[in-house]
């Protein structure tokens, strides 16, 4: 695999601009969110299409383990249950869930809790199989951006608008510590507003360490003038180990974050145009950078780890092969 | 000697705020006492006219307040949700708001033709566009002088912000220009720490008694304005709890929010019951290029409650039979959505919100076409909104100011009210 030669094997176009990224387990397919209130599903092979009517934006996507149903959380604050597989998809459950938007869901190790996270600041689980409601964590008093299960299942780390990120033990529903992700949030004086939040949070694969993506060094909030940033933590300790940067920098904000199994980290951005950023552990800047077509707004790792799909606020969707190209 | 100011005439030969200064290295304020809610309503009812704006600077987006778009491809996140008038929507971000509709109105064909965030600021408190050379009051001042109190001590046109004086009367003088408080009372309007009422009373009489002397040998316009200056001041100086927001109940501080705005909006509601002609409370910021809902959801959940407690409490004290509340920005954002999520500079389809006086409440002025690109319905610009407002508060908009002989109109003679929305 030769990072370097990434490059767009496939383009898909949508309708509208899309808002977020998941793939299949399988990965046959992918499944986006779009400003057109609805969720498509694009087959990988051959773009073709499936509309999944969500009557609202969808940022939050969540596959279930058996690859077979897809749930989504609207901006309406509906958690919306799906043949995942089906070609007349039509909604298997709903639930009104949140007040407000939903803005990342998040399944457990074993697939059976579903986790959502949003604006009413309430962190909820729910029975991933049939939706009902199983505990309420309460504390945090920004909206909630992100939410993440620790590998071992019993712990639950979400992340808020002021950079806040707790640790909640799942065995009694306490919160069992924080810690404030500085680089990742910023009070713009000028403009009285707050501006950053986890735009992506993911563990590393024994949970030693949280990984956390956003925007840093903002100078001016209301017109996107900051730096895409990936922060890592020691998770035993909370403290941070290294500060992914761009080079150039670029501007915007970094949109989601992945672990590549073969241990590099990958993230994207949006805001003044599309990049594909790649590092390696420990290294500041990154090895390689790729210019996309538009801005990214979401991306996902296939699950082989051979492709990357990326959307962007041009309404196409990319998927980019993590190696050359094959003749 | 006389002073040159642009009328000539004996009341502008000394401006208050001149002479206030030169006593106090600032200026001194007051008004006609902290009403009781009672008698501020019994009072307020059989007097005049009075206006308050809250200016949502930046640009505020009309598609994620009062003209929203849902499930169109520029409708953004955010749902329209039902008022207390059937029939209208306005964004969920304004909740309650939307509770209080009954009382107001909304334009949402505006076209201002503008996307500079300074020449579109001057547009809507202007009422004209910004021409080189040419200087014309703000509304603020117009309406001070327009609506003036001759009785009262209290200046005419009161920004609520960090600031002092402003320069924004043009040729009515500065009389009328605009003082700026921030829920304190201002410097230097106490009577000096260690001078006893009896001293300060000794003093006062002894320089009347010069004056008098003075008077009936010398008398002139000049002398009998400085003069008096001095007695308003006094008055003025006893009246400064007008201006200090802490003399609210804390129960009411709690309503209307411990933030910036939340507090000014409580002090506009104060300077209002003292029967303030104009005043103006801003909300910042609104210039969301990046993150436009993010930015909205925030500072609308801001805007909300402080504003529709506003509009309530007016509405209670029965003062909105005799105040106008405008909404207003310097322009509206675009429909389209950028890479950033953001929104940016719009003057040609966008919306304000007014209500109180003689408007017309629970009415909808003009139409957008489906996703809000162009006004299809009843186009209105800054000069008929400047007409509209004076006519609201009963001023004869198509009137002149007499400045040095010299005839100006009061609004732009081009334009004229919307009609339909006074009633």
């Amino acid at each position: 695999m030769d990072i370097t030669k990434t490059h767009i094997e496939k383009d898909y176009k949508a309708g509208q601009p899309l808002l977020s990224s998941c793939f299949s387990r399988s990965g046959e397919y992918v499944f986006v969110g779009s400003e057109d209130y609805k969720v498509w599903r694009f087959q990988v092979s051959d773009g073709a299409k499936v509309e999944f009517d969500t009557d609202a934006w969808v940022r939050a996507l969540c596959i279930s383990h058996d690859d077979k149903t897809l749930i989504t959380g609207g901006y309406d604050g509906r958690l919306i249950w799906w043949n995942a597989k089906s070609e007349t998809s039509a909604p298997t459950q709903t639930i009104n869930a949140h007040d407000g938007w939903i803005r990342t869901l998040a399944l457990n190790p074993d697939g059976k809790t579903l986790a959502s996270v949003g604006n009413d600041k309430v962190v909820k689980l729910w029975d991933s199989t049939n939706g009902n409601l199983k505990q309420e964590l309460k504390g945090h008093e920004s909206y909630v951006y992100n939410v993440v299960f620790h590998p071992d299942g019993k712990s639950l780390v979400t992340g808020d608008l002021y950079g806040n990120i707790f640790d909640w033990d799942l065995t009694t529903g306490e919160k069992k510590r924080s810690w404030v992700a500085e680089s990742l949030t910023k009070y713009d004086k000028t403009f009285r507003a707050q501006i950053g939040g986890f735009r992506g949070m993911i563990f590393n694969e024994d949970g030693t360490q949280l990984i956390c993506s956003g925007i840093t060094n903002v100078s001016n909030a209301f017109a996107g003038i900051g730096n895409p940033s990936v922060v890592i933590f020691d998770y035993t300790n909370g403290e941070q180990i290294i500060e992914h940067l761009s080079k150039g920098p670029l501007k915007g904000v970094a949109w989601n974050v992945a672990l590549h199994p073969e241990k590099f980290i990958i993230s994207s951005t949006g805001g003044s145009g599309g990049y594909l950023l790649f590092w390696k552990p420990g290294e500041k800047e990154p090895f390689h950078q790729l210019k996309m077509p538009s801005d990214v707004r979401d991306f996902a790792l296939s699950p082989t780890g051979t492709h990357v799909a990326a959307v962007h606020s041009n309404s196409h969707l990319s998927i980019c092969k993590l190696d050359e190209k094959t003749t | 000697m006389k002073c040159d100011y642009a009328c000539g005439t004996d009341s502008h030969l000394l401006a208050r705020r001149q002479f206030l200064g030169a006593i106090g290295g600032g200026f001194v304020v007051g008004g006609l006492g902290a009403f009781t809610q009672g008698v501020a309503a019994e009072h307020l009812k059989s007097n005049q006219m009075r206006v308050l704006t809250i200016f949502l600077s930046g640009g505020v987006s009309q598609l994620e307040t009062w003209d929203p778009k849902p499930k169109t491809d520029t409708g953004g996140p955010f749902r329209a949700i039902p008022t207390a008038v059937p029939g209208i929507h306005i964004s969920e971000l304004l909740p309650k708001t939307a509770q209080h509709m009954d009382k107001l109105s909304i334009v949402r064909s505006l076209n201002t033709k503008n996307g500079d965030h300074g020449k579109g600021r001057y547009q809507m408190v202007h009422g004209r566009n910004q021409m080189p050379g040419i200087d014309n009051p703000h509304l603020g001042a117009v309406c001070a002088k327009g609506l003036e109190r001759a009785a009262s001590p209290l200046p005419g046109f009161i920004k609520v912000q960090a600031g002092g004086r402003g320069n924004d009367s043009a040729y009515l003088g500065p009389r009328y220009n605009s003082i700026s408080v921030d829920g304190a009372p201002p410097a230097n309007s106490a009577r000096v720490a260690g001078l006893t009422p009896e001293v300060d009373q000794f003093r006062q009489d002894l320089r009347r008694k010069a004056n008098q002397q003075f008077l009936a040998r010398r008398r002139t316009a000049e002398t009998d304005v400085y003069a008096q200056s001095y007695e308003q001041a006094l008055q003025l100086m006893e009246k400064r709890d007008v201006f200090d927001v802490s003399k609210e109940d804390a129960k009411e501080h709690e309503r209307y929010g411990k933030h910036d705005f939340g507090r000014h909006c409580l002090m506009a509601r104060r300077l209002l019951e003292n029967d303030i002609p104009f005043v103006q409370v801003s909300h910042t910021n609104y210039d969301t290029h990046n993150e436009n809902f993010n930015f909205h959801l925030e500072q609308m959940g801001e805007f909300d409650t402080p504003f529709s407690t506003l509009i309530s409490d007016l509405h209670a004290r029965g003062m909105m039979e005799s105040t106008l509340v405008v909404v207003m920005s310097e322009f509206g954002r675009t429909p389209r959505i950028n890479a950033r999520y953001g929104r940016d500079h719009w003057g040609n389809a966008w919306s304000i919100c007014l209500g109180g006086a003689k408007v017309q409440p629970g009415a909808v002025i003009g139409k957008t076409n489906e996703n809000g690109t162009k006004v299809i319905d009843r186009e209105i610009d800054h000069g008929h909104l400047f007409h509209t407002y004076l006519s609201a508060v009963g001023l004869d908009s198509m009137s002149t100011f007499n400045i040095a002989g010299r005839e100006l109109p009061l609004a732009d003679p081009s334009r004229s009210a919307i009609h339909e929305l006074i009633s």
